[in-house]
């Protein structure tokens, strides 16, 4: 099966986010950048389908030079190979998904996985809108994936509950935290990821609109809860919240 | 101009609270903007519940009908909704981002070629909206260009909209569907069952971290307070990895975000992206064995205890209280 996986370089989870004092964006010194943790899960799903069935991992990424760093440690954990779609510009998410779409089109691969959500911008949009520019079904929120000839089964995470839904390949799936633990990339790994091909497409030489629709004018850091006291008993805490809180 | 489309999610023949917080930001936008504000119920049946909508103040209410509406699938869904807001010439389609808003309104704006802003807290009286950003740590206004846009609201941000005195025509349209293009089939629903209230409608949420330990002392230490409280029970996702409750009970920037009036967090550290998911509550209650745990940079009332202790004494204190 051949499969598609765009991935996302976001700062680390751990790292505390700043809003830079003017508005225009976080402070980016002493960020570490990493995979978007939903993106890990999906290239571990991608590769957890291809050492089952055999075929071919592709990641993408539309962003810049610097983020080749995530395509090669996807590489390193064991994709096939990568293609970096080189833009310095601030794409929103219907013009990234555009693209990705663009590139599924000439890959035409049987699955495309990503994540549900970048822990940056937390849009959950890209996957949903790459499905419908591709006419394709999409399952969101995966918490399990299973094949039987060209039929994808899919268990999703929804409200109250866990929803199945089939569909026949080609389609898309959005990862959720519970469908794998990703793996790390080994030594030989790594070794191996500095020989795999890396290919580098300029965004605008795709014919895809980018200019964005969606601007971002402004950031501000959102107002700060202050901490309040220490109770010493329990009893205590039940009677502040009845009588001052009158919370119950 | 400025008409806004509400998409009035329902289930099982009901809609949740959620779907009237939909309804609250349509009708504040629709008056920022000087245009009406329109509620669509779709499903192979929709009329009950057309009615039940028509007592919350917008100007109509669509009974979108078609039997691939029967059960909530995305391609379906988009498709019929697409239609709709074309043919009603509104500016702005909105939903709650509930799983289904979350997985339907992107589809929705990739049909509509319409930018999309997700999970919004504010409509600003300039055209603008805000949403967080990076688990809540960044605040972005947003502007959003061309003739059609496309919103999720967030909803711990708005209100639950009220029963107005007027009562709207409902209108009946059969819904524009290409069934020959739809590639998703329903196969089954499993529900968590449980007899609380929903997490996202609660006054009370109780929340279990991993200082509980085990899905047993969930049961067994935890329940009895979440029960006594009358409260919704929820989890930090570290609980919900270990197996100790379902997963739609996770709280935070990747799960469900609440703001109930009492919000308690039980042997939960404070990571950021649970405080993503709670921060916004009225009152928050710690109680955690370590006073650093950061929990408590947040919390009104902070009690360093062992939680096993705790929490039983807090069931029977509360039921005193009750009782008293
Ligand atoms: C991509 C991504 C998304 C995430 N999304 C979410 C999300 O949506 N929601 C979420 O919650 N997390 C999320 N996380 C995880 C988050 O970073 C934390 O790991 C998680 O919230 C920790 O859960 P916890 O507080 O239960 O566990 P811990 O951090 O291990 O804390 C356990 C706490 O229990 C206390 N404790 C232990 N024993 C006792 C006792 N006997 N009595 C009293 N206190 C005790 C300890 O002092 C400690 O403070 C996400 C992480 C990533 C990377
Ligand atoms: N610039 C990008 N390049 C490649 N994939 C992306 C990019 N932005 C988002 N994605 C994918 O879309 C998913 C959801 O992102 P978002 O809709 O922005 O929350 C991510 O987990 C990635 O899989």
């Amino acid at each position: 099966m051949k499969i598609l996986v765009p991935i996302k370089r976001v700062p680390d989870p751990a790292t505390t986010i700043r809003v830079l004092p003017d508005g225009s964006g976080i402070a980016t010194d002493n960020v570490k950048w990493v995979i978007n943790p939903f993106c890990e899960i999906a290239i571990e799903e991608a590769l957890r389908i291809k050492e089952k069935q055999t075929g071919e991992v592709i990641l993408l990424t539309v962003g810049q030079t610097t983020w080749q760093e995530q395509l090669r440690t996807g590489l390193a954990m064991g994709a096939d190979r990568a293609i970096l779609v080189k833009t310095d510009a601030a794409l929103d998410q219907l013009a990234i998904a555009r693209i990705i779409a663009k590139v599924a089109g000439d890959e035409k691969p049987d699955l495309v996985i990503l994540g549900k959500q970048a822990i940056d911008d937390d849009s959950n949009q890209v996957g949903q809108i790459v499905a419908e520019t591709l006419a394709w079904p999409q399952a969101t929120f995966a918490s399990k994936v299973e094949f039987a000839g060209d039929k994808c089964t899919v268990i999703r995470e929804v409200d109250g509950g866990l929803e199945t839904i089939a569909f026949k390949l080609p389609g898309l799936i959005t990862t959720d935290l519970r469908l794998n633990e990703p793996r790390y990339a080994s030594l030989p790994g790594i070794m191996k990821a500095r020989k795999k091909e890396l290919k580098e497409v300029a965004a605008d030489s795709l014919g895809v609109d980018l200019a964005p629709k969606l601007k971002i004018k402004r950031l501000d850091a959102p107002p700060k809860r202050q901490a309040g006291r220490k109770v010493a008993s329990v009893e205590e805490l039940v009677q502040v919240l009845h009588t001052e809180a009158k919370a119950i | 101009m400025g008409d806004v489309l509400i998409f009035a999610e329902h289930q099982g023949g009901h809609f949740p609270k959620t779907t009237l917080t939909a309804v609250h930001a349509g009708l504040e936008l629709a008056g920022k903007r000087s245009g009406k504000a329109i509620a669509v119920v779709a499903g192979d049946a929709p009329e009950a519940i057309a009615t039940e909508l028509a007592k919350y103040g917008t100007s109509k209410v669509i009974a979108l009908e078609h039997t691939a509406l029967r059960n909530y699938l995305a391609d379906a869904h988009a498709q019929a909704l697409a239609a709709l807001a074309k043919k009603e010439g509104v500016e702005f389609v909105i939903a709650t981002a509930t799983a289904i808003g979350k997985d339907l309104f992107p589809r929705l704006a990739a049909r509509l070629g319409a930018p999309m802003a997700s999970e919004i807290v504010t409509i600003n009286d300039d055209g603008t909206f805000v949403r967080p950003m990076y688990a809540g740590n960044a605040l972005a206004t947003v502007e959003l260009e061309g003739p059609i846009k496309v919103l999720t609201v967030r909803g711990t941000a708005f209100d639950a909209a009220k029963p107005a005195d007027s009562t709207p025509p409902i209108e009946r349209q059969a819904a524009e569907i290409d069934a020959g293009a739809l590639k998703m089939e329903f196969v089954s629903f499993n529900a968590t069952k449980s007899d609380r209230p929903q997490l996202t409608e609660a006054r009370i949420v109780v929340s279990g971290g991993r200082g509980l330990k085990s899905g047993e002392n969930f049961k067994t230490v935890l329940e009895p307070l979440v029960d006594e409280m009358g409260a919704a029970m929820g989890a930090s996702r570290a609980a919900v990895d270990a197996g100790f409750v379902p997963n739609d009970l996770q709280v935070g920037q990747t799960g469900k975000v609440v703001a109930p009036e009492l919000y308690v967090a039980v042997g939960i550290s404070g990571a950021i992206q649970h405080l993503a998911g709670m921060k916004d509550s009225k009152i928050i209650v710690a109680i955690n064995k370590d006073e650093e745990a950061p929990i408590f940079n947040v919390a009104d009332y902070g009690l360093v205890a062992d939680l096993f202790k705790a929490v039983p004494e807090m069931a029977a204190e509360v039921k005193r209280l009750k009782h008293s």
